[in-house]
């Protein structure tokens, strides 16, 4: 008789297996998460309940900023208070000549009968921290979707576009920068006309305008606005200034560089744009729906 | 010296699992600190060390389930591919299974040496997921955080097992 040899102290699989175990599971996260994107559920249960610590972790520095806060100089506050009250002088003569331009725009898009222009509203929300993964350019910001903040949503600060929404948390939401490698804005020189598609490189401060001809007309210093026809974008944002253009026979396009004119990387606050163009039904998935239950009541 | 070199046993108190379980708190934490500049770029991973450390000291209490788990807080927190920090984590509670036994023939400053490795490899296996999910490399100063990590070891070694050093009464010496 043969007895199964009972083992003296019952520890379940081997480091090795669990090993395995572990790692072919975090394997099929990685794969599920940047193929498919089916773990948005997970993740936001693991940021909820991580909300607390990152809290904090980021008091000390929120302490120390009130601290320094605290202590800033009189002359300090009254130059800062100065500059601002000349800006807001320049600003309010724009808005007011805004104001004026939108209800003639108004009054010419009902004249042309077409859809109103949407209004924009904004949330305001600080950037929380820039993280240290090297790979992509990413800000957290405090505000969530309790804040009916939606994936898409551009986010812009004082002086142009910073990038767009990427993920949503409850209290939170990630901001990939236009500056990421796998972003692109497409955008119109403002001087011109032409359009174009920018891409981010991945490291800071440089975007580039790819698939231009040579003979498309930039110039350096051309001032690139976003040209609202992707309906991501809304239209005339600032987004970047050319900044080398560079026309050699060798290849087929024309290379472009542009340095971002928001502060990406510098800026603390900024503006989310709620109220985006709601984007046109797709009509690639209504065409693909119908044959489908035709061939289920045909087979 | 003879055969039995190592290091200077000590008799120690038994952990609390309160503990365990406060110090991966606080390393989690300062590992979200929002670290910036040379900093950011030096800053060893302070989650992985602590693991390290309580897997080789207390495997029973934390094992490949809290490496895995801490892993996937790392990932949501530092918005990176879902499962990268889960898979390095996974690879450090290995090394540290293989390692248990044999960390204790050396005294610390020898360990790192040995810790290195460990880390290296959890940091080479998220350049490598990411790279193969079409990132751009880095630059060589992603391996840094490996080498500030080991050399700290022998400083969470000490932090770590201050609680278990029994405190001996200068009225009642033994």
């Amino acid at each position: 008789m043969e007895h199964a040899q009972q083992p003296f102290f019952n520890r379940g699989p081997t480091p090795f297996a669990r090993f395995l175990l572990f790692s072919l599971l975090a394997l099929v996260l990685v794969v599920a998460d940047s193929r498919f994107h089916y773990l948005t559920y997970v993740q936001q249960g693991v940021a909820v309940v991580l909300y607390p610590l990152q809290r904090v972790a980021l008091a000390p520095a929120a302490l120390v900023e009130r601290m320094s806060g605290f202590f800033t100089t009189q002359t300090q506050l009254t130059g800062r208070n100065n500059t601002l009250e000349q800006q807001n002088l320049v600003n309010a003569a724009a808005l007011l000549r805004l104001e004026a331009l939108e209800l003639e725009n108004a009054r010419l898009r009902g004249l042309l009968d077409t859809r109103a222009s949407h209004s924009q509203s904004a949330v305001y929300a600080e950037i929380l921290y820039s993280h240290r993964d090297p790979f992509t350019r990413r800000v957290i910001i405090g505000k969530g979707s309790t804040d009916n903040i939606g994936q898409g949503q551009p986010v812009v600060d004082a002086a142009g576009l910073v990038g767009q929404v990427t993920r949503v948390y409850p209290w939170a939401s990630q901001v990939t920068l236009i500056t990421d490698k796998d972003m692109t804005v497409p955008v119109q020189v403002m001087r011109s006309g032409v359009r174009g598609v920018l891409f981010g490189l991945g490291s800071d401060g440089v975007l580039e305008l790819r698939f231009m001809p040579f003979s498309a007309d930039i110039q350096t210093g051309d001032k690139l606005v976003t040209s609202g026809i992707d309906g991501t974008y809304p239209a005339g944002l600032p987004v970047a200034t050319v900044q080398e253009v560079e026309r050699n026979a060798a290849f087929m396009f024309a290379r472009i560089s542009a340095q971002p004119a928001a502060g990406v990387n510098r800026y603390r606050q900024v503006l989310v744009l709620t109220a985006s163009t709601p984007h046109p039904e797709n009509p690639g998935f209504e065409d693909a729906s119908p044959p489908r239950k035709r061939g289920r009541k045909g087979g | 010296m003879g055969v039995s070199a190592g290091p200077r046993q000590e008799l120690l108190l038994p952990v609390r699992p309160g503990f365990v379980w406060f110090t991966l708190l606080v390393a989690l934490i300062v590992n979200l600190l929002p670290w910036a500049g040379l900093w950011a770029s030096l800053r060893p991973d302070f989650v992985a060390l602590a693991l390290l450390f309580w897997i080789v000291r207390e495997p029973r209490l934390v094992g490949f389930g809290v490496a895995f788990t801490l892993g996937l807080m790392m990932d949501v927190s530092q918005a990176s591919l879902f499962g990268q920090h889960a898979l390095a984590y996974t690879v450090v509670a290995f090394g540290a299974t293989l390692l248990r036994r044999r960390l204790r023939m050396f005294s610390t400053d020898k360990h790192v040496l040995q810790i290195l490795p460990i880390l290296l490899t959890a940091q080479a296996i998220i350049l490598l997921v990411r790279l193969a999910g079409g990132a751009a490399f880095p630059g060589w100063t992603w391996f840094v955080p490996p080498f500030t990590g080991a050399l700290l070891w022998p400083l969470v070694w000490v932090v770590l097992l201050a609680p278990q050093r029994p405190r001996v009464d200068p009225n009642h010496p033994i």
